[in-house]
């Protein structure tokens, strides 16, 4: 009865993310703050529950457009791969900053757990963070955490299992943009839908092609010639 | 009230802290740099400076980010202190 389910874990360079994979994990898969250390994204396991769960690092990045090979990595699994659950890991010390990633995930994505790292550490520097009020305010669940002391872990499970069983829900936060683009969004967004797999968000997509991201283009087409040879693959086969 | 001096990031000396007011820049560089925190109304405090001038350290939102001569002359900021 036992399923498995994908945990993508993505975050800023020095948030703690590969610090929490190895907590969960329990595995030492080494890391260090230089660009290009988490290029391949290391899977570990966990079981919680009687479910097990597969973790993904993704390369840690301060974004997820095209502007490295990491950021599309970490892009393409979160919006191709459609992992069960994102967990988007912050650093309590410096929220503002992260939370430019949390907000792009929230477009590309509904099952998204936001994981404030370093908590122990914002203390010490007088910071506390309200994580009710970031939940409303997002529309996904917050929890508080320290990877490196292993605090908050059992509301994290708790969450996960809430979440990918569905007893909890996300409805994540929109950033609603200037009335010109927003135009322009309900324009494409309708003829994006069909052309798509339903899975991927139409809003996204549209948003996509209005900053004219081609990479992106390419990988949707290079998806779906593949998906359409793995069909013809089973009409007719050899 | 004091005038505030608006100048490039190159310009700037080491210990000055500016706001930033605008980038001259397009597509991804523009994106790209808005992401790492270099955005209009971002304070942003001049770290220090290569050898060679080029390229210079800033802090930026907590994080040290060092941009080429090429990137620091296109992102203007008002000057708020000097040291």
């Amino acid at each position: 009865m036992s399923n498995v389910y994908r945990v993508a874990l993505a975050g800023n360079p020095n948030t703690g993310k590969s610090t929490l994979f190895n907590a969960l994990t329990g595995l030492k898969q080494h890391t260090g703050n230089w660009a290009g250390k988490t290029v391949d994204m290391a899977e570990g396991t966990m079981q919680h529950k009687g479910e097990t769960y597969k973790l993904i690092d993704l390369p840690g990045t301060y974004s997820l457009f095209s502007n490295s090979k990491d950021e599309e990595v970490a892009r393409n699994y979160i919006v191709f791969e459609k992992p069960d659950i994102t967990l988007v890991v912050l650093d309590a010390t410096s929220l503002e900053r992260n939370m430019n990633l949390a907000l792009q995930v929230l477009e590309m994505t509904t099952n998204v757990i936001v994981c404030v790292n370093l908590i122990d550490e914002a203390a010490k520097r007088g910071i506390s963070i309200n994580e009710q009020q970031l939940t409303r305010r997002l529309g996904v669940p917050v929890v508080k955490i320290s990877a490196r002391n292993k605090t908050g872990f059992p509301l994290l499970f708790d969450t996960m299992d809430r979440l990918v069983k569905g007893i909890i829900q996300c409805q994540p936060a929109l950033i609603s943009y200037h009335t010109v683009i927003e135009e322009k969004i309900s324009k494409i967004e309708p003829l994006v839908r069909p052309l798509i797999d339903d899975d991927l968000s139409a809003r996204w997509v549209a948003l996509r092609l209005l900053d004219g991201d081609e990479s992106l283009l390419d990988e949707i087409k290079g998806r779906m010639a593949q998906k359409e040879e793995q069909t013809r693959g089973l009409k007719y086969p050899v | 009230m004091t005038n505030t001096k608006t100048v490039c990031l190159y310009q700037a000396n080491n210990g000055d802290t500016l706001k930033i007011t605008s980038l001259s820049f397009e597509g991804v560089m523009r994106r790209r740099l808005l992401d790492l925190g270099f955005v209009p109304g971002a304070v942003v405090k001049v770290i220090r400076r290569s050898p060679l001038g080029d390229p210079i350290a800033f802090r930026v939102s907590q994080t040290t980010i060092a941009l080429r001569k090429e990137e620091s002359m296109r992102i203007e900021g008002e000057l708020i202190t000097h040291e």
